[in-house]
């Protein structure tokens, strides 16, 4: 969520009201804002300095990115004031400011927009509240200007009509903003390279063909967008008549931006709240057209869905009435079970009547609802049987004396393989493109990385150390949507002077035979018995479970066993158990043997 | 009374014996060679079986110094000065006197006190000679009377004396010993455990027990555990049980991009779908496109994903949509899963093709507890994994009331009441609100979920009727956890380096229990 700074003295004059700490908290959690700070008690805070809210604004409200939103929509709320009207200066096209964009940009970032704010008066604090939301924008809905970049021209200095092209970076020559030096695209590129701000947004176009530019009729270079305007047209406070050029790959975030951008500072402007609109001709794309739009869209509401979701039963003109503490205006629809929403240019993030619904429910209070029963239809409840399964398992062997544990199920590539003399085949592991630290390289293949950390980090609790995980890992699978899928395993580990082979041969003991699996010996006539075991005339192979010795390099020779599972006739190895090979205790840091078991519990199901 | 034919000599049986002949007894009188220790061992034996009581008595002794002990046995310096003296006729010179009594500072000391009492007195020649016919030793006396007696009936003589170093002063402690109600001759031997064997003789009728300890522990019973995330998990499992919901399949670490962002209407563009929040998949490449997960499985997942995109690019279902250009490739990124609610979408998917009784599909309760992961920079509230628990009720004509009332329920269960609902920000839900209790312990409201209505563009691209409403919500394992156990750091709970005594230490989890 986006955190504005306002100065606490100002808002509280806008708002007509001093608020107490408690009050202005109360007001913020209401309307869905949150005060996240207050400067006035802050030691901190140097004296000749007004005391500063941070406040929160949800990620969708970009019209609450400045001061002036917050301002507006909290006063709005309170009813102090009705959403302003906001209107273009009737200019006859022939004389309006135009901007023509030659078909190149497509190259590069093919939409542009405009508008001019006239005979604006500019504070130090406006001022700085002008700057503040295009930062703010260029931040959040705009993806760092990937998306949507502004530039603001003090238009006394330069002469309209404007063209949008995009040249060769080595045509392209301006001193820009704050130097003096004039300098080709590509010494620019190489001038900000380091630049701790400017040098992020270089990417967006460094490797293009072409670089987008804004010109005067005079071919000054207004800007060069996405990274820096001319130096010639700068903006300060002493500006009047100010020249917005927008520029985008998605057109729908270039008009929120255009529409926030005017709305929230022609309030400023001689004749508040009017805008002088920019021709935008770009026929090679069918984008000719008047900007910004300013269009107040309607929607036609069914007053039943806004009052049956709220659990309210209000009239048109109480809704209505809602509606405007929301910046919303309303008008009757013909249908009288509709309700004519019109909603205003700023509220790009209405997009369905349910958002609506959502500001009629914040309007009547959270909190104020009405309160009805959750319990419409019985259900009836079920756990996964995976996760049944896995507590029939985990609960033995909690009572066997074993401690459940819970490593990570990221681990680096060596602890899954290297470290326990696994070789990746490259079939297995699913393995990530951007992590921040070699500990989230890959997804755990097996339950062993996780037990040995965590052991390792145990070295001061008494031996020897008896612990246990049922848990999942993932695995490369081409037949899934995901090309992945997850794999419940169980897993064991002792550690203590000596092996713990047959504590941990034990266990597996234990929880199969907890598990209705029977153990199954190779010599003949000694087929274990069941715990159903019926006596039958002509047995076949029974079910159940048998070991034999494997040698895996993740094992001490000799010492280590694969389990197998009969199941209706058919074996399947559902995993390994044995005495860790010294060199993967070296590996793992662990000074005393350790015998650990891994099984599939899938097979179980 | 002694030990006899070299046996050990029972001290206990001695002072029982003692008793018989008169109670109560001083141990300082009877037993004047016995050590504090050994009284004191025996006195608790006896006394532990009522056998006797005693009182603690506390005494000043004096015992001598080695100086002392020597005057006990020679006399005090002056006397052998004036012994030696009194032996040699003549007179001695100091060189002679020390000879005699072979200690230079006792034949200095000696001379000067002996010449001081009158005893002795010097020639012309400069020798020493006796004074007098005979002397009183009366520092000798002092001496002997506090070695045989540990005191002296004068206390300006024992303080003279301390000063003097000859001897010093100890507290002992000794007792007074009475007969207890249990009294007896005879220590019947001791039995620590009733074993078998007694059962069987019949011994256990006549034995007589050692008394237990009860103020120390009991023995270490190395028990096996469960951890205590998974304690708390299983509580909230039992909540959603007692509420009729439904467990989710939740075994999908591995996600595309279309069933966790954009099929909840989360738009390409949207801040959680960077690198930095977001942990990608290079290997596998990229997910297949949705399609049926079974043989029975007849839905149409070519409908459901033009949908999306619908939605997404041109807006559908009564909404506007985010008008951009909607990739496929980008829904197709393969994602570790940053919420199990891809789960859910999933699960309401298949809920669309179900058919209740009125041919709509019928009302459900869902859940799910997993991990899920998010590229965060790990500190102390924030790892790479966490748990989340997540609950849907799909419905018809649900309202935000009944949404509240359900959170007061299943919030109640775990005793957090007094809830506050704040208007929030979410892609897939709206409204969306956020659930707040008052914390006592920070004396302020803290957040502990987030719930809300799922958007109907969401819903009805997967063919849920319209009249259908979803509400959701979810919170971490680990918050409530940590608030539960007082943990700050999650790192403490979550991962291998988890303090093994801290997962066998944890007490249950009541959670209405606070």
């Amino acid at each position: 969520m986006p955190t504005i700074n306002v100065d606490k003295y100002a808002l509280f004059e806008e708002l007509g009201q001093q608020y107490t700490a408690d009050s202005f908290q109360q007001l913020c959690f209401d309307f869905g804002i949150e005060l996240d700070k207050d400067t006035e008690d802050d030691p901190a805070r140097p004296k000749d300095q007004a005391p500063e809210l941070a406040i929160e604004i949800p990620a969708n409200r970009y019209d609450m990115l400045c001061f002036e939103g917050i301002a507006m929509h909290l006063n709005i709320f309170r009813g102090k004031h009705g959403t302003p009207k906001y209107r273009l200066l009737d200019i006859p096209e022939s004389k309006m400011q135009s901007i023509t964009v030659t078909k190149e940009t497509a190259q590069v970032r093919p939409y542009v927009a405009g508008a001019i704010l006239r005979n604006l008066k500019f504070t130090e604090a406006t001022y700085n509240s002008f700057i503040g939301l295009q930062d703010k924008l260029h931040q959040n809905l705009a993806r760092q200007r990937t998306l949507v970049s502004i530039g603001t021209h003090d238009l006394d200095t330069i002469q309209g009509p404007f063209t949008y092209e995009a040249l060769s970076p080595k045509d392209i020559k301006f001193a820009p903003l704050n130097q003096t030096k004039e300098m080709d695209g590509e010494e620019l590129m190489a001038f900000y390279n380091n630049d701790k701000h400017l040098g992020r947004f270089l990417h967006i176009i460094r490797d293009k063909p072409v670089y987008p530019v804004i010109f005067d009729a005079n071919r000054v270079v207004c800007s060069l967008p996405p990274i820096i305007n001319g130096n010639h047209s700068k903006i300060t406070l002493n500006t009047t008549n100010v020249f917005i050029e927008i520029t985008a790959t998605d057109q729908t975030k270039l008009d929120i931006v255009c529409n926030i951008m005017v709305a929230m500072f022609s309030k400023y402007c001689e004749e508040q709240f009017t805008i002088e609109p920019v021709k935008i001709i770009s026929d090679h794309n069918g984008t000719t057209r008047i900007t910004p739009s300013l269009a107040v869209r309607t929607m036609d509401v069914e007053l039943d869905y806004l009052n049956q979701s709220c659990g309210l039963n209000e009239s048109p003109a109480s809704i209505s009435k809602l509606l405007s503490k929301m910046a919303y205006t309303t008008e009757p629809s013909e249908d009288p079970k509709l309700i004519r929403v019109a909603v205003p240019p700023t509220r790009a993030d209405v997009l369905h009547a349910c958002d609506v619904m959502e500001d009629v429910a914040i309007a009547y209070g959270f909190n104020n609802l009405p309160r009805s029963s959750p319990n419409k239809a019985a259900t009836i409840g079920k756990p996964l049987m995976i996760n049944k399964l896995s507590d029939i398992v985990r609960n033995e062997c909690a009572m066997a004396g074993w401690v459940e544990v819970m490593p990570l199920i990221l681990c680096s590539h060596e602890e899954n393989f290297e470290w326990l003399n696994r070789v990746d085949d490259g079939t297995t592991a699913v393995k990530l493109a951007n992590p921040k630290s070699v500990e989230y390289q890959v997804v755990r293949t097996s339950l062993l990385p996780g037990l040995l950390k965590t052991i390792r980090e145990n070295k001061s609790v008494a031996l020897p150390l008896k612990i246990t995980e049922t848990s999942d890992i993932a695995l490369k699978d081409d037949t899934c949507e995901r090309r992945a899928r997850n794999e419940r395993h169980w897993a064991a580990a002792f550690y203590g002077k000596t092996s713990g082979f047959e504590v941990v041969h034990g266990l597996l003991d234990r929880v199969l035979s907890m598990l209705r699996i029977s153990f199954i010996t190779h010599e003949e006539g000694l087929t274990g018995k069941s715990v159903d075991f019926e006596v039958k005339q002509n047995p076949s192979p029974s079910d159940g479970y048998f070991i034999e010795e494997i040698n895996e390099p993740t094992f001490f020779h000799g010492r280590a066993a694969a389990i197998y599972l009969r199941l209706g006739g058919k074996v399947h190895r559902i995993g390994e158990f044995g005495v860790l090979h010294p060199t993967v205790l070296e590996k793992f840091d662990l000074k005393y043997p350790m015998s650990t078991l891994e099984v599939n519990l899938e097979i179980f199901l | 009374m002694a030990a006899t034919d070299g046996a050990p000599r029972d001290l206990a049986l001695e002072i029982l014996a003692a008793l018989s002949e008169s109670s109560p007894i001083l141990s300082a009188e009877t037993f004047p060679k016995s050590t504090f220790t050994e009284i004191k061992a025996a006195l608790d034996r006896l006394a532990s079986r009522e056998m006797t009581k005693y009182d603690t008595l506390e005494r000043e002794e004096y015992t001598l110094e080695p100086e002392g002990e020597q005057i006990a046995a020679n006399g005090s310096h002056e006397a052998r000065v004036f012994e030696a003296l009194r032996q040699a006729m003549d007179g001695l010179t100091v060189q002679e006197i020390e000879k005699a009594i072979g200690d230079k500072s006792i034949a200095k000391l000696g001379q000067s006190k002996a010449f001081k009492e009158k005893w002795i007195s010097r020639t012309k020649e400069g020798k020493f000679k006796t004074a007098t016919d005979a002397i009183k030793d009366v520092t000798r006396e002092q001496v002997q009377t506090i070695k045989t007696t540990r005191t002296y009936p004068d206390a300006k003589v024992l303080a003279e004396l301390k000063k003097r170093k000859l001897v010093k002063m100890q507290k002992v402690i000794s007792f007074r010993i009475h007969k207890g109600p249990k009294f007896a001759l005879e220590i019947a031997k001791e039995e620590t455990d009733l074993i078998a064997d007694m059962l069987v003789s019949g011994a256990w009728k006549t034995a007589t027990f050692k008394p237990y300890n009860f103020k120390a522990l009991g023995a270490d019973q190395n028990a096996g555990a469960l951890h205590p995330l998974n304690k708390v998990r299983a509580e909230f499992r039992q909540i959603f049980f007692e509420m009729g919901f439904e467990e989710m399949p939740t075994n999908k670490f591995v996600e595309s991009g279309f069933w966790n962002f954009d099929a909840l209407f989360v738009p390409q563009q949207h801040p959680a779908r960077d690198l930095q929040d977001t942990f990608y998949i290079s290997d596998p490449k990229a997910a297949g496109k949705p399609g049926p997960t079974s043989p029975d499985d007849k839905q149409d997942y070519e409908q459901y994903w033009e949908n999306v995109r619908q939605v997404h690019e041109n807006g559908k279902f009564g909404s506007i949509g985010y008008r951009y250009p909607w990739s496929p490739d980008e829904s197709l990124r393969l994602v570790l899963r940053t919420h199990t609610t891809s789960i859910s979408t999933a699960m309401l998917h298949k809920l669309a093709a179900k058919k209740g009784p009125d041919g709509l599909p019928p009302p459900a309760r869902y859940f799910s507890i997993d991990r899920v992961f998010r590229n965060e920079t790990v500190d102390a509230t924030h790892l790479a994994e966490f748990h989340q628990v997540e609950g849907v009720i799909a419905d018809y004509n649900l309202t935000l009331g009944g949404l509240m009332e359900f959170m007061d329920i299943f919030f109640g269960k775990m005793g957090i009441t007094d809830l506050r609902y704040k208007p929030a920000y979410n892609p897939y839900t709206e409204p969306s609100m956020e659930i707040f209790s008052y914390h006592k312990g920070l004396d302020k409201l803290v957040e502990i979920g987030n719930s809300g209505m799922f958007r109907p563009e969401m819903l009805e691209s997967m063919g849920l009727p319209k009249g259908m409403n979803v509400f959701g919500w979810g919170l971490s394992l680990e918050r409530p956890t940590m608030i539960k156990y007082g943990i700050s750091n999650i790192r403490e709970l979550l991962g291998h380096k988890v303090d093994l005594n801290f997962i066998q230490r944890n007490p249950a989890v009541r959670l209405d229990k606070s």
